[in-house]
């Protein structure tokens, strides 16, 4: 039986991390320059520690499937990014923005690992002000801040609807410095297919060349994934459409247990499904919430224009029902509020699966200008997008699946159950439980890549400064690659002719009725059994056109729904299993009389970590009991 | 609505590239212009052929990886538009639409509408960056930045590097692309101690990966997606200048 040693040191919380640091062993410079790692992912924690790491001497390569890590999708987040600066004198702190993420997680994370993110957040701050990131200030200079979701304080750094672009351009320029040193190599068009492990240790991965078609296998001391999360399981989702759970998955069946899969975040504010054939949904920014309000009518069906229903015939669903936060409650909370007003019959649009985000009272009392300075280009694409003009009409916007907070369960050294291979950003599990606030993604991506793996990895390379560059003659390269080798043919001998794409929008399907907003014991059992049937069909009826030693855009998705079905079983399972309602994971079953999530702390404060039990077994379980030390588990209310 | 697309395929960089047409019926005007290609890549999969390769990523117009030469326009004929945000809207019923991939002898084709833009890597490695070692920064608002320098350096910074300014270029000049950085930093006091080495890199760096000249028909601002201004190009030039004039010789 595995146990699962979190490796969080003891002591107060506050100084966890600074006496940690002081016993990380460290590498000497010398032997720094022996060591190679592998980071696979470009996003602000891949390229965030790709040029961290290159900084401090090692051999880094980096890989990224997009023709340029700027690419990468942090590049797509708009809001901001959070740190405890205090610069508006409102009462945050270091201990407030942890006590805030742990509240808005449902208590679903560790104490630890939340309050370290908190507290390198004001270095992260720091480090990108110095990089050249124009994020907005005020006329004196100094950097402006914004409410977001889920806190009564202002401690949101932003860069107009666009801070993720900044964010990430300012990291990829470190990176750039890096590659130009000659300290980072960067590999891009290349799809990470699987790990290699030799002798218990991870050394190494096999990648699909994406212009070539070639197979290469790629030799390091350590390898750290960065490769963001699993929310395109859904198919329609406000993702990038080359996001994927590949090369997490693929480790995770080479040993890395996979924590908290059912625990995704469906964004409230993402514009709604407007053509059968759309397959990417466009989120427009939760800081819209600061000034927007949203709104459903009173009259069940009531299809007037939004400007013909007078105000008392309004009803301000989230200012009626949680008072105190208003419009700016917590992701988890404001989706499902939109959900059951839609499925009560009150949502608008043609579909009825809306809901209005309405600025006319904000542009009344600001004036137009105000507004179109703090969210201009949000509102130009949204109008690219619907073809109406939100700045007279108010916006339509409905959930859709955004983040992950499950991922690859790693301990407080941000390392995986397989040695030497650890997992920063998104692609971990750590930070954010069962529900993530707002701007607390970048600020956590840019933490782990910057300032908390570079001292971690040095603790596990200290005892491989003896180990020689790892060759890729050895017999698991050969391995690997042989599997990664049948998978391709595999899917090439289908020979079927429906695309790779219609099976992911199905198994989509099934896993947004099933495994969504809301799920129930039946819903699941039943979301399983469909996803097997379809994965059959899927070996059966898929269609890959042209070779694969080629530049083969339907191999490279077929490939990754081919995963996504063995994902989707896993997330329906750990839901099943969770018998409990906590944050983004909503059970029918157990819900408060005013339809609010209920914990049950006593059976579920546990991290659930799936083992890979082999093709068709069900995967087996481990808990890692969170003990609460620091804060006391109370009912999440916004009320 | 139905279209007629001429398309250029070509099967990898050395081979020859052609147009071929394609009849497709019932697109609807709700369409993403990708979500076309997506519709048609669909019909020919059924019909066993090879679907078209073009490049796409995240489909909200931020990460660059789009770009199609549509009717003679990079990212098509809406103002201030990647291809992903164009929509099937802006085209009327019974067009004949041309695609083709960027054209730039800076950027070749890897097949069908891909192309291969390095060379634009290459440039930023000359000089795009600021050289702060991570955990070295001083506290962010040590350094005050006035709003009007921040804002201006943000409309800068809007770039997505997806190429459009080169291949609206008749002399495929990569001006644009190196001026919104060189000037972005070149504003901002963190980017002004290494202001002359970068310029002059950067500049030697787009000259060397077969760039053209820039002779100022501004072309490249008017089919920007991210509307940056020339005015950057100007702000480039006497960065340039100064610096060959006033600074020592870089490395």
């Amino acid at each position: 039986m595995m146990q699962l040693d979190s490796k969080i040191p003891a002591g107060p919380l506050a100084d966890k991390w600074s006496n940690h640091k002081n016993s990380l062993r460290l590498v000497n410079p010398a032997n720094k320059k022996k060591l190679e790692i592998i980071v696979v992912g470009t996003g602000l924690a891949g390229a965030g520690a790709a040029s961290a790491l290159g900084e401090l001497g090692y051999q880094v390569k980096v890989f990224c499937f997009q023709d340029s890590p700027r690419r990468a999708h942090s590049v797509a987040a708009q809001g901001g990014i959070n740190a405890a600066k205090n610069y508006r004198n409102d009462g945050d702190s270091i201990y407030r923005l942890f006590h805030d993420m742990i509240k808005g997680g449902d208590y679903r994370a560790r104490e630890a690992n939340v309050y370290r993110a908190a507290e390198v957040s004001n270095e992260v701050i720091d480090h990108f002000a110095a990089m050249g990131v124009p994020f907005a200030r005020d006329y004196g200079g100094a950097l402006d801040t914004r409410s977001f979701g889920g806190v009564q304080v202002s401690r949101t750094f932003y860069a107009k609807g666009q801070t993720g672009q900044q964010c990430l351009l300012g990291t990829y320029s470190s990176l750039t410095r890096q590659v130009a040193k000659g300290t980072v190599t960067m590999y891009p068009r290349r799809d990470m297919l699987d790990l290699v492990v030799v002798d218990g240790k991870a050394r190494g991965i096999i990648t699909r060349n994406l212009v070539t078609g070639e197979l290469e296998r790629h030799a390091a001391h350590a390898v750290v994934l960065a490769t963001g999360g699993y929310g395109t399981v859904y198919y329609l989702s406000t993702l990038a459409l080359g996001s994927n759970a590949s090369a997490a998955w693929n480790s995770h069946k080479k040993g890395a247990l996979f924590a908290n899969p059912s625990f995704i975040q469906i964004h409230p504010t993402s514009i709604p499904v407007l053509n059968d054939y759309q397959c990417k949904l466009t989120l427009m920014s939760e800081s819209l919430r600061n000034d927007g309000r949203v709104w459903v009518p009173k009259e069940m069906g009531d299809k007037r224009k939004a400007g013909d229903i007078p105000e008392e015939e309004r009803d301000y669903y989230l200012e009626r029902r949680y008072p105190a936060f208003g419009n700016l409650v917590p992701r988890d909370v404001a989706s499902r509020a939109a959900k059951e007003r839609c499925d009560a019959g009150y949502g608008v649009g043609d579909t009825g699966l809306s809901v209005y985000l309405d600025f006319k009272d904000a542009i009344a009392k600001q004036g137009k200008k105000a507004i179109e300075n703090k969210y201009g280009n949000l509102f130009e694409m949204y109008e690219k997008i619907t073809g109406s003009n939100p700045y007279e009409e108010p916006m339509r916007i409905y959930p859709a699946g955004h983040y992950t907070m499950g991922g690859l369960w790693v301990d407080y050294n941000l390392m995986t159950t397989i040695p030497g291979l650890f997992a920063i950003g998104e692609s971990n599990f750590s930070d954010h439980g069962a529900n993530r606030l707002g701007a607390s993604s970048l600020m956590q991506c840019s933490g782990d890549g910057y300032f908390i793996l570079p001292y971690t990895i040095s603790d596990y390379l200290a005892d491989e400064i003896r180990t020689p560059k790892i060759k890729t003659d050895v017999p698991a390269f050969g391995q690997a690659e042989n599997e990664v080798r049948q998978r391709i043919d595999r899917i090439m001998a289908v020979g079927g002719r429906q695309t790779a794409a219609s099976f992911h929008k199905r198994l989509g399907k099934i896993l947004w009725d099933y495994c969504g907003m809301i799920r129930n014991e039946a819903g699941l059992k039943k979301g399983m059994q469909l996803i097997n049937e379809l994965e059959e069909e899927f070996w059966k009826e898929v269609g890959v056109p042209g070779g694969d030693k080629d530049l083969n855009q339907e191999l490279e998705k077929a490939l990754k729904v081919a995963d996504y079905f063995e994902v989707g079983r896993l997330m329906c399972q750990d839901a099943l299993e969770r018998n409990e309602s906590c944050g983004a994971h909503f059970r029918e079953e157990h819900q408060t009389e005013t339809g609010e999530a209920m914990r049950d702390d006593a059976r579920y404060a546990y991290v659930a970590a799936w083992e890979y039990a082999g093709k068709g077994q069900p995967s087996r379980l481990h808990k890692e009991p969170l003990n609460f030390e620091f804060v006391e588990l109370k009912e999440r209310s916004y009320k | 609505m139905d279209i007629k697309l001429k398309i250029w395929r070509q099967k990898n960089a050395h081979a020859k590239g052609q147009f071929e047409t394609h009849e497709l019926k019932g697109v609807s005007p709700e369409m993403s212009f990708l979500e076309m290609l997506d519709f048609l890549n669909a019909e020919l999969i059924a019909r066993g052929e090879e679907p078209v390769a073009f490049e796409h990523d995240c489909r909200e117009g931020i990460c660059g990886s789009c770009g199609l030469f549509i009717n003679g326009r990079p990212h098509g004929p809406q103002k201030k538009t990647t291809t992903c945000e164009l929509h099937m809207r802006e085209f009327a019923d019974g067009e004949t639409i041309v695609v083709e991939p960027w054209r730039a002898r800076a950027f070749p084709v890897i097949k069908d509408l891909i192309v291969d833009r390095s060379a634009f890597e290459k440039v930023m490695q000359a000089g795009g960056f600021i050289s702060i070692n991570t955990g070295s920064a001083p506290e962010a608002n040590g350094l005050p930045i006035g709003k009007i320098i921040a804002d201006k350096a943000f409309d800068a910074a809007v770039c997505i590097g997806c190429g459009a300014c080169v291949a609206a270029c008749k002399n495929s000049s990569a001006m644009l692309y190196v001026a919104a950085k060189v000037a972005q930093y070149a504003m901002l006091p963190q980017g002004r101690v290494e202001g002359p080495g970068r310029v002059r890199n950067m500049v030697k760096a787009m000259d060397d990966m077969n760039f053209g000249f820039c002779s100022n028909t501004y072309g490249c601002e008017f089919d920007c997606p991210k509307g940056i201004s020339v005015e950057f190009i100007a702000k480039m030039n006497r960065e340039f200048m100064a610096a060959r004039v006033c600074s020592p010789k870089p490395e």
